[in-house]
């Protein structure tokens, strides 16, 4: 049994006793344990099961390379999957559930996987999807569907809120154990501006657990006297519960700060991104220790023996009565000797080495604990938790010497170094076969954008495992860091410990019986044996064996499994590991909650939706909103229980028979002035605008260099230098950069200047036959037929609104725009209202508007223009001038391809039973193409139901265009079949252009 | 003709700084060379001093801010605008420049308190501890585009008049008490 111990947990307090909940079973805790600790003492050493054989697991580590201990974590709103809970602190209230297992935890029918393990092995997903060829789709992928997945997503919207935070350092400093303490001491001393961030809630890391003595003091009595003179000093930033998940580009850092995890519901955000610009960074994120491949290792019970270490000194957790150490190096012997500190039994030291006989090993001895050198474990006995372990010879095969009764072994690999963030941004690794680990290559360091090194790896990160060492690299890493040279640093004992002796395989001659129960990942369920087949299959590169096999591919992407796996992957393969290499280190370096990523961008505040003045009206007022671009425009204004069909219906109705009023405020309004204005404009516009006389209005196209159409509005010359550019409501950031693309780059000694007054100006068009009548009750400036003609414009007042009004219409009835100052945009557009109430005035939306112009055949940007069309192809010849000698796009449209009689060019089309075309329909051609497919010959870009016409009309390309006038051809339906329709001319109502001209 | 109104209607939020949507406020956008003869004393004029680059010359209710080598930002009160821009382009005449009134084109905020620079680094990218004295920063907040300086107890901001709801959002969801940085 795995119990609390009656004293010592150097983090918990007992006094605040917490309640909390796994499985429904109700638990105690102490503030400061984590989830894990808490249920381990509570005798949950079953928490889990694995992905493909659902074997049961248990807890394997105390900290962020932990593979097993992932939880549900929370109900309902605030309900988590893959809470890993070595790093989830222990809250009052908490409820865990455990992951992947059907119908309980305890009883698993997913076991029965395990009894087909042969059939199982590595590659099994690949080999499926070749063969049988119906077997994937059919069996395997259903099957394997079911079962995937650890936790559960959640349902419900997150009733947390997220955020994010830029900062700005010097030297960031990612670790705050002693190293990263100590480095960050040496960098702030220099004057850095330094930013030192710890994951865990605690300062310190390891040293205080491992009873180092640093400058004559215990560890943690160093720790808490160098986080006091840390904190007072003005250049230094400190933050706990808060990763430094990835290092990116020229010193781009996120980490992140678990704000409220531990507090739901306190109001805070429960997580906060930080995104840090810092000039250099020290990894100090010390070194995880690596599990031993023996056959059983996956048994609940058999943990890391620096975990045990940690469960017993940090939280007063005993894993059982009796654990047996099984090791390949000294430092494991200090977990021998805390369990024993702690009154517990350790029935054997199981060393894989021929000979023990540094001080740790000695003072184990001297406690009179066993220790058998040159020995391994054949097997470790029990299922849902460890009972034993059978003792044999490392050098052996497996052949039982003897079976020691346990509650649990701690094992020890030796250590890896944490490298992730030196790897991130292309830091390259060295063997270093003294102590059987990958570490940072300092020669070749990842490099930011002056060259020099980005990242500096201090302490056990750097391969530095002693205090002592380790106090040392960190001074030099945190001043080297800041481009100074390292000065006094604290001073560590010395320990003196024995080289391990590497150990991948255990015992060393292990038959494919027991290679089959060595787990080297125990949550993907990748086994010894499934890396050997990988490389007898000829997987030789690391890459393509993790992803064969599936290796590190799990949720703690390989923390544990790495190095032994691509160890035994060397092995099989009769190379040596640096041939072999490591797998890519990717940030993050533990899963960043999306959340986090997302930070406040949700809810309202999910975009910067963009508002007219006139907004809040419409939406008082009923509208569907469309989004045009991050705008968001009123569609229609249903009214009663109209249908927005039948409201667009009505609004067309209403404009072509009175007047309607539509918020055009969202028109992209470039102005334009200098000297060279006219010319620039010739430039971009495809006919003149150089000599359009002040006061006047003209259509113009705008065309990229290629030739195709880009964009279209209404210019209007305000003065002798100065126009004014209608750009689309799409358009109008493009377009504006558009042109100071063309002015800063290109022509730069041009005098023009741009400005965006798009915001300025709330607009109003006023449109239909009683149109002028509504304006000429407002009073002030006159609106006639002959004072304010088609096309021109004029300032002035109306109903004391300063205003400039432009006469152009885009419904093809008498119809003004009025432009007025946005801060009284509102009022005027409810005064137009009120004023217009008896002439039966109604608010329209885009879509009458939309139906209104192609009732006209004028050519809507988006709908008639795809990137691919020119102005030619919509029949816009008229609008293109053939006296310039340049403009934008000239030499691009007289490209064959674009010149060529064949292209697709704009008709109109009527069907012959008055039905209304698809949306996206083609026309078809006789015959197939080489892929089997239909011909066409055109396509359908709008198509809408006419309520002035009471039929369906259409704009489309069809090859040939007007020339084909009268033909009927056939458009295809989603539903299948065709429907038939006759070329007609665009313009379908009154093509005179009679009723915009009164 | 009625009164002018803010984006807003001057809407407030109380967290751990003060949010206050202010306005309208008068602003000219001024396009002009460094070198136009008689731009210093065009703006002098109209009672605002030139800027330093990067900076926003701050006198009483009025200021001018440095927005690019060759773009000006003209503070003033909302009814005094377009006198401004006719007397400047009166002053100007004769020199290439354009002048624009933004005033309707914009929205301000104020973030106020000890920790309003809090609420800004939650939402951009800037290095606040190296905002020099008179510093105008054009940077973003969040997904939009922003101005700011600081002033009195606290700091002003710019933003587009159509995201301005967007803005208070932002700034109301990062000054909410508890979720100070430090």
């Amino acid at each position: 049994m795995s119990t609390r111990l009656q004293k010592g947990g150097r983090l918990i307090d007992r006094s605040r006793a917490l309640e909390f909940s796994f499985n429904g079973k109700r638990l105690m805790g102490f503030q400061g344990d984590t989830l894990a600790s808490a249920l381990l003492a509570n005798d949950q050493m079953l928490l889990g099961r694995s992905f493909k054989y659902h074997r049961p697991r248990g807890l394997v580590a105390s900290g962020a390379e932990e593979p097993n201990a992932l939880v549900n974590l929370g109900t309902g709103a605030r309900h988590e999957p893959n809470q890993r809970t070595t790093t989830t602190e222990l809250f009052a209230g908490a409820t865990a559930t455990s992951q992947n297992h059907w119908p309980s935890l305890e009883f698993d029918l997913g076991a029965v996987n395990s009894w087909f393990a042969r059939f199982l092995p590595g590659g099994f997903y690949y080999k499926t999807f070749i063969h049988p060829r119906f077997a994937w789709k059919h069996i395997f992928e259903p099957i394997i569907r079911q079962s995937a997945g650890l936790g559960k997503a959640p349902r419900e919207k997150d009733a947390d809120r997220y955020e994010q935070a830029y900062a700005f350092c010097d030297v960031l400093v990612a670790g705050g154990g002693i190293a990263g303490l100590q480095a960050a001491l040496a960098a702030a001393g220099e004057g850095a501006r330094v930013i030192l961030l710890e994951q865990a809630p605690v300062w310190g890391g390891r040293a205080p657990v491992d009873g180092d003595v640093i400058d004559g003091q215990p560890a943690e009595t160093w720790v808490k006297a160098t986080i006091e003179a840390l904190g007072k000093m003005g250049n230094v930033t400190l933050k706990t519960r808060c990763m430094v998940a990835g290092v990116y580009d020229h010193g781009y850092v996120l980490a992140e700060e678990r704000v409220a995890d531990h507090t739901p519901g306190d109001g805070r955000p429960k997580k906060r991104l930080w995104r840090i610009r810092a000039t250099r960074i020290v990894a100090a994120t010390g070194a995880i220790e690596r599990p031993l491949s023996f056959a059983g290792n996956d048994i609940p019970g058999v943990m890391l023996a620096s975990a045990v270490r940690d469960y017993v000194t940090n939280w007063a957790v005993s894993p059982g009565d009796r654990t047996v150490v099984v090791t390949n190096n000294d430092d494991a012997y200090r977990t021998a000797l805390a369990l024993r500190e702690a009154g517990l039994s350790v029935p054997c030291i199981i060393d894989a080495r021929s000979n023990a006989d540094g001080p740790l090993p000695q003072r184990a001895r001297a406690l009179g604990i066993r220790v058998e050198t040159g020995k391994a474990i054949a097997w470790v006995k029990g299922g849902k938790r460890v009972t034993g372990v059978a003792l044999c010879l490392q050098a052996g095969e497996g052949a039982p010497l003897e079976e020691i009764g346990c509650d649990a072994v701690a094992m020890s690999g030796g250590w890896s170094p944490v490298v992730h963030l030196w790897s991130h941004c292309g830091g390259k690794l060295t063997w270093d076969a003294a102590q059987a680990m990958f570490r940072p290559d300092a020669t070749r360091p990842p490099t930011s954008h002056d060259g020099q090194a980005l990242v500096f790896a201090a302490g056990a990160a750097n391969g530095a495992l002693t205090a002592a060492e380790a106090l040392a690299d960190a001074a030099r890493a945190g001043a080297s860091a800041f481009g100074k040279q390292p000065g006094p640093h604290a001073q560590a004992a010395v320990s003196i410990e024995a080289p391990l002796e590497p150990v991948w395989i255990m015992p060393q001659g292990a038959g494919p019986g027991l290679k089959m129960k060595m787990w080297l990942d125990p949550q993907n369920d990748v086994k010894v044996s499934d890396v050997q087949l990988a490389a007898r299959e000829g997987y030789e590169s690391v890459e393509h064996t993790k992803r064969y096999t599936t290796l590190g591919m799990a949720t703690d992407q390989g923390k544990l499994s790495n190095i032994n796996g691509l160890a035994v992957l060397a092995g099989a393969l009769n190379t040596e590991i640096p041939n072999v290499g490591t797998t890519t280190f990717r940030p993050p370096y533990a899963p960043v909650t999306i959340g986090a990523l997302a930070g406040e961008s949700r809810g309202d505040i999910f975009q910067p939706l963009r508002r007219s003045p006139i907004h809040g009206w419409h939406e008082t007022h009923n509208a569907h909103f469309e989004p045009v671009g991050l705008w968001r425009r009123p569609y229609c204004f249903p009214v009663g229980g109209e249908t927005h069909q039948q409201a667009v219906n009505r609004e067309i109705l209403a404009v072509r028979s009175g007047v309607g009023m539509l918020d055009a405020s969202t028109l992209g309004k470039l102005i334009v002035k200098g000297p060279d204005a006219g010319r620039f404009l010739d430039m971009l516009y495809t006919n003149v605008m150089s000599t359009l006389p002040v006061g006047k209005c003209r259509y113009g196209l705008m065309c990229n260099e290629q030739g195709f159409l880009s964009d279209d509005g209404v210019v209007v010359r305000l003065s002798e230098d100065t126009w004014l550019c209608h750009t689309t409501t799409g358009g109008a950031d493009r377009i504006h950069a558009h042109m100071e693309d063309w002015l800063q780059c290109e022509w730069w000694d041009w005098q023009v200047y741009v400005a965006n007054v798009t915001e300025q100006y709330a607009q109003i068009a006023v449109a239909g036959p009683r149109a002028r009548q509504l304006l000429e009750r407002l009073g002030g400036m006159d609106v006639g037929k002959d004072s304010l003609p088609f096309m021109t414009h004029a300032e002035g007042t109306l109903g004391n609104f300063p205003v400039r009004v432009y006469r152009i219409s885009f419904s093809g009835e008498l119809s003004y725009e009025i432009a007025v100052p946005a801060s009284l945009g509102l009022a005027l557009w409810e005064r137009l209202i009120e004023a217009g109430r008896d002439l039966g005035v109604i608010p329209y939306g885009t879509e009458a508007m939309h139906v209104m112009r192609a009732e006209k055949g004028f050519i809507m940007i988006g709908d008639e223009t795809d990137g691919t069309v020119i102005p030619q192809d919509l029949n816009l010849d008229w609008a293109i001038s053939r006296k310039k000698a340049d403009y934008l796009g000239k030499r691009g449209q007289e490209r064959t391809h674009l010149a060529s009689p064949d292209r697709w060019k704009l008709a109109g089309f009527e069907t012959l039973d008055g039905s209304v075309i698809p949306d996206g329909a083609y026309i078809i051609a006789p015959g197939v193409n080489d892929n089997g497919q239909r011909n066409t010959q055109g396509r359908v870009t709008s198509t809408y139901y006419s309520p002035t016409l009471k039929k369906g009309i259409a704009m489309g390309l069809i090859r040939g265009g007007l020339k084909r006038m009268g033909e009927v051809v056939e458009f295809n339906t989603v539903s299948g079949g065709t429907v038939r329709a006759r070329v007609v001319d665009p313009v379908f109502y009154d093509k005179e252009g009679e009723k915009q001209n009164v | 003709m009625s009164e002018p109104v803010s984006a807003l209607g001057h809407a407030s939020f109380d967290g751990f700084a003060r949010i206050r949507e202010i306005g309208p406020l008068g602003m000219l956008t001024l396009r002009a060379r460094p070198d136009v003869a008689g731009l210093t004393a065009a703006l002098a004029a109209i009672g605002v001093t030139r800027p330093e680059p990067r900076r926003m010359a701050l006198t009483g209710e009025r200021g001018c801010g440095w927005m690019s080598p060759d773009e000006y930002l003209v503070i003033l009160p909302y009814d005094e605008a377009n006198a401004a821009m006719a007397a400047l382009s009166q002053q100007l005449s004769g020199e290439h420049h354009l002048v624009a009134n933004v005033s309707d084109a914009r929205a301000v905020f104020r973030i106020e308190g000890a920790k309003a620079t809090q609420v800004l680094a939650k939402l951009m990218p800037v290095d606040f501890a190296t905002l020099a004295p008179g510093e105008l920063r054009r940077s973003r907040a969040a997904q939009t585009a922003a101005a700011i300086w600081a002033e009195g107890d606290g700091f002003t901001l710019v933003c587009f008049r159509s995201v301005a709801q967007y803005m208070m959002g932002l700034l109301s969801h990062s000054a909410m008490p508890g979720s100070e940085l430090f």
